[in-house]
């Protein structure tokens, strides 16, 4: 059944991601602007032999054509900016350092998220409660972009005990402060989600029975509310999963980490035309794929839910 | 209604201004550190003495945004220029203090017509990989440079050389450039005309050397650690995208022995405020730039670090002089007039940028730019000017004048643009509204002069020379995006460009700005100043006119350990 069903989704995703890549491709274009401008004007002899370098002297359903040709081959073309490079490259360096943090971010905001909600679902209306959901809008509340500096700040320049920025070879040191900064703000949504869907479990007829039954009140808690409370939490996975991706690009771009978020925005402000393309499709994937994962998920907990 | 309008223009100015006073930044505490560094003793060579030196030397400097690659043949953009700087030698080189001086090259000779350049290339000049260099390699490379296959976006620089700019049209094949091997150690390029600014263009990025057979073997990809072939103090040894560029010692240098720091990082800033928390963690030892909002915070506690000195570029304002009213040079003249520099300079740039009347900065030996009449009058005076020859225009309270001023969306430009429509407003009844829009956008509308009236912009100098900022104005150039079409302004272009001798060359370039400043189809507005945060045991480096700083130069001071102070 379940293999059925991956199947018929990931065929699904197929126009999906054909459709991102044409708007893609052509909004890109429409922008105003070309790859090779720059405070210095090029002479037009130049900027014509840049073009035929490019294929850019082409018609533009030509190179559209083309373009789906090699991203079907799996070559997603030279970067313009970074002319050392091809795209595969850049993303193939970038792809696993965002991964890492996004990973990081999201187990770090279930974990404690989950616990919180549960604590403060459990002490509902108590002040431990209120301590806690008080701090979890305040999370929601600040944008990362405010939080980043402020961590650095006392961590980094004023403690010394963790670096400012960079990504050094990839160690523990470097990640924490921009995963911390990541994950809050989701760490507290979730909190609250799970508080909420939490205190309506503690009221359901099965608890009841469970607690009359004299169960340990971890086991009530742990085992029988929380597989029905987290319910809404894992749904709200996959938006969460997509949003931290791109959550990440500020991110980077604060803590200079070589992420792949960072070429987003970078490759859009510079019109680099195949590098944005490239992160568009390797984003389009994972929030596809990401979305497919969730729903299995669903099926694995929620025994209500069958996938035909 | 004069009145309201007044009173609202003011408060909008006082409002702008006062948004700058404001930023302070929050902490009251000093995080200052203090440094106990040894006095600096130099050696009869020249260079430090190795007791003051620290024991590990390694440099850190913040670098702006990615560059975008290290071939200097094809990319472009300062952030890459500063990696190359450091990666190779060119056939002259820049002293600290941004003199052009030897190079690859031990000296140069100029044929009577001066046509003919004759460079005398050093035998003991090696690659990083041990192989000898001789004219063979800088044949090779110059014919690269200007090779479209290439792909380069700065070989127009070359267009000096005989044959250069049908060889980037396509028109003629690049073993016809004028660059000739007399033997292993000679090298002779001709010219197209004469031109004493040969030495600024050699020191450019394109015209450094490529190793041939690297480049052969590995095509698009040479460029990288493991592959790449220079010829300068350092060698690549680490490339991370968006993480760092790290650069080791190269043994071959012919002036290894002269070379202190060990190794040079260089990291993507782009983020500077980012950037300013790096340097204050001690991550950093030399920043790309300084955030102009946090002045406040910097001047209060790192102002030791602070080196600000001037730069040869200039900001402005330009009027798309094919559009109406623009068309009227007494409408540009009053606009530019009411604009009060001293208030920009003093409350909104405040990192000693000097307030500017003309097009090419000063601090060039030999060139004066030439100040208009207005230059020395007081700002009521001006004022007084601009209203006069506003009216004479024909507007007035019954018919105000209304503009659009464009700028490329940053905080910056939007301050200066803010500050400007009130001082317009405020002076002459204009009412201005702005307009912001992403950088390429606003490149691609500045430049089609279409729907551009009053735009920002800034100019500077990639060589130390006014036709680098006067030919922006030339009928010919792409980038002449005020629209200034002058006939005796080329004549006196093209004049310069023939004439040989520096001093009368100069005075034929300064009536060329005069006769480009009379009419104001741009408003000048300030000199740019660099700006950066460099540790104080980095030394060895020297202020710029063209801030460039190769690592070879510098050294890091020994840090003694600080003395506890009392209280």
């Amino acid at each position: 059944m379940l293999p059925r069903y991956i199947l018929k989704r990931l065929l699904g995703a197929i126009p999906t991601l054909f459709i991102l890549v044409t708007i893609a491709f052509f909004m890109i274009r429409v922008a105003p602007g070309g790859p090779f401008d720059s405070d210095k004007t090029l002479p037009p002899e130049v900027q014509a032999n840049l073009d035929a370098k490019y294929n850019l002297d082409q018609p533009l359903l030509i190179q559209y054509v083309q373009y789906l040709g090699s991203v079907l081959r799996g070559d997603l073309g030279p970067s313009f900016q970074y002319s050392d490079f091809t795209v595969n490259e850049l993303i193939a360096e970038g792809f696993p350092v965002s991964i890492q943090l996004g990973a990081s971010a999201l187990t770090l905001a279930l974990i404690f998220g989950v616990l919180i909600g549960t604590i403060a679902a459990w002490r509902q209306n108590s002040p431990v409660d209120y301590a806690l959901m008080g701090s979890a809008m305040t999370g929601i509340a600040i944008p990362n972009f405010v939080l980043a500096p402020i961590l650095v700040l006392v961590f980094a320049v004023y403690f010394g005990w963790l670096p400012a920025g960079g990504w050094g070879n990839g160690e523990i040191r470097n990640m924490v402060l921009p995963v911390i900064a990541l994950a809050l703000p989701y760490m507290a949504y979730v909190a609250r989600l799970t508080r909420g869907s939490m205190v309506e479990t503690l009221r359901s007829d099965f608890v009841r029975t469970a607690r009359a039954k004299g169960l340990p009140e971890w086991k009530i808690l742990g085992k029988h509310s929380l597989k029905v409370a987290i319910l809404p939490v894992v749904s709200y996975l996959g938006p969460a999963a997509a949003a931290i991706l791109t959550g990440s690009v500020v991110i980077e771009q604060i803590f200079g980490l070589p992420g792949m978020g960072r070429y987003f925005v970078q490759g859009a402000l510079n019109r680099d035309y195949t590098l944005v393309m490239g992160v568009v499709i390797v984003i389009g994937l994972l929030i596809v794929v990401f979305n497919l994962i969730v729903d299995i998920l669903y099926a694995l907990i929620d025994p209500r839910i069958r996938y035909e | 209604m004069r009145n309201l309008v007044t009173a609202s223009s003011l408060a909008l100015l006082v409002l702008v201004l006062a948004g700058c006073g404001s930023e302070t930044a929050g902490e009251s505490t000093s995080t200052s550190p203090s440094w106990n560094l040894p006095e600096v003793v130099l050696t009869e060579d020249g260079l430090p003495d190795p007791s003051i030196l620290a024991p590990v030397q390694i440099l850190h400097r913040g670098n702006g945004t990615q560059p975008q690659g290290l071939d200097p043949h094809i990319t472009e953009g300062v952030p890459s220029t500063h990696v190359q700087r450091d990666l190779f030698e060119s056939l002259v080189v820049r002293a600290p203090d941004g003199r052009i001086i030897p190079g690859a090259a031990s000296g140069w000779e100029v044929s009577e017509d001066g046509l003919r350049w004759t460079f005398f290339l050093r035998e003991e000049s090696r690659w990083s990989n041990g192989e000898s260099m001789t004219a063979e390699d800088w044949l090779f490379s110059l014919r690269r440079a200007v090779d479209p296959a290439t792909g380069s976006r700065t070989s127009i620089l070359l267009k000096p050389i005989r044959n250069a700019e049908p060889i980037i049209a396509g028109r003629m094949a690049p073993e016809e450039l004028g660059v000739r091997v007399v033997d292993d150690y000679t090298l002779e390029i001709t010219l197209e005309a004469p031109n004493p600014l040969l030495v600024e263009v050699l020191s450019h990025s394109v015209a450094y050397p490529i190793h041939r057979a690297t480049v052969e073997e590995h095509g698009d990809r040479w460029a990288r650690p493991g592959t790449m072939v220079s010829n300068g103090a350092y060698q690549l040894e680490e490339l991370a995208m968006q993480s760092h560029i790290r650069l080791v010692r190269n043994p071959y240098f012919r002036e290894n022995d002269r070379v202190i720091i060990d190794e040079v990082y260089f990291y993507p800033t782009e983020d500077l405020a980012a950037e300013l928390m790096r340097y204050r963690a001690g991550e950093i030892d030399w920043t790309y730039e300084v955030p102009n909002t946090q002045f406040n915070w910097i001047e209060a506690n790192l102002k030791d670090e602070l080196n600000i000195s001037d730069w040869f570029g200039t900001y402005y304002f330009g009027f798309n002089t094919t559009q109406e009213p623009f068309d009227d040079p007494r409408v540009r003249i009053a606009l530019s007039l009411a604009i009060d520099r001293k208030i920009i300079t003093t409350k909104l740039r405040r990192f000693g940028e000097q307030p500017s009347f003309s097009f090419t900065p000063p601090g060039l030996d030999g060139y004066d730019p030439p100040q208009p009449e207005w230059a020395n009058w007081t700002q009521q005076q001006r004022e007084e000017h601009a209203r006069q020859l506003l009216a004479e225009a024909g507007f007035g309270p019954d018919n105000p004048l209304s503009l659009e001023i464009r700028y490329n969306t940053h905080e910056d430009h939007k301050r200066v643009s803010l500050a400007i429509a009130a001082m317009w407003e405020q002076v002459l009844g204009v009412r201005a509204s702005l307009i912001n829009e992403e950088f390429r956008v606003f490149l691609a509308t500045r430049r089609a002069r279409a729907i551009t009236e009053v735009f920002r912009a800034g100019w500077i100098g990639n060589y130390l020379d006014p036709m680098y900022f006067l030919e922006l104005f030339h009928s010919d150039n792409q980038q002449n995006d005020v629209g200034f079409f002058n006939e005796r302004y080329d004549a006196l272009l093209a004049q310069a460009a023939r004439t040989a001798d520096r001093a009368e060359r100069f005075a034929v370039l300064q009536e060329a700005e005069r006769l480009l400043l009379e009419t104001q189809p741009f408003a000048p507005i300030y000199t740019y100043v660099t700006r950066r945060l460099v540790k104080p045991y980095v030394r060895g480096w020297e202020p710029n006119l063209v801030d460039q700083h190769p690592t070879r130069y510098m050294y890091i001071l020994r840090q003694d350990p600080v003395e506890e102070l009392e209280n």
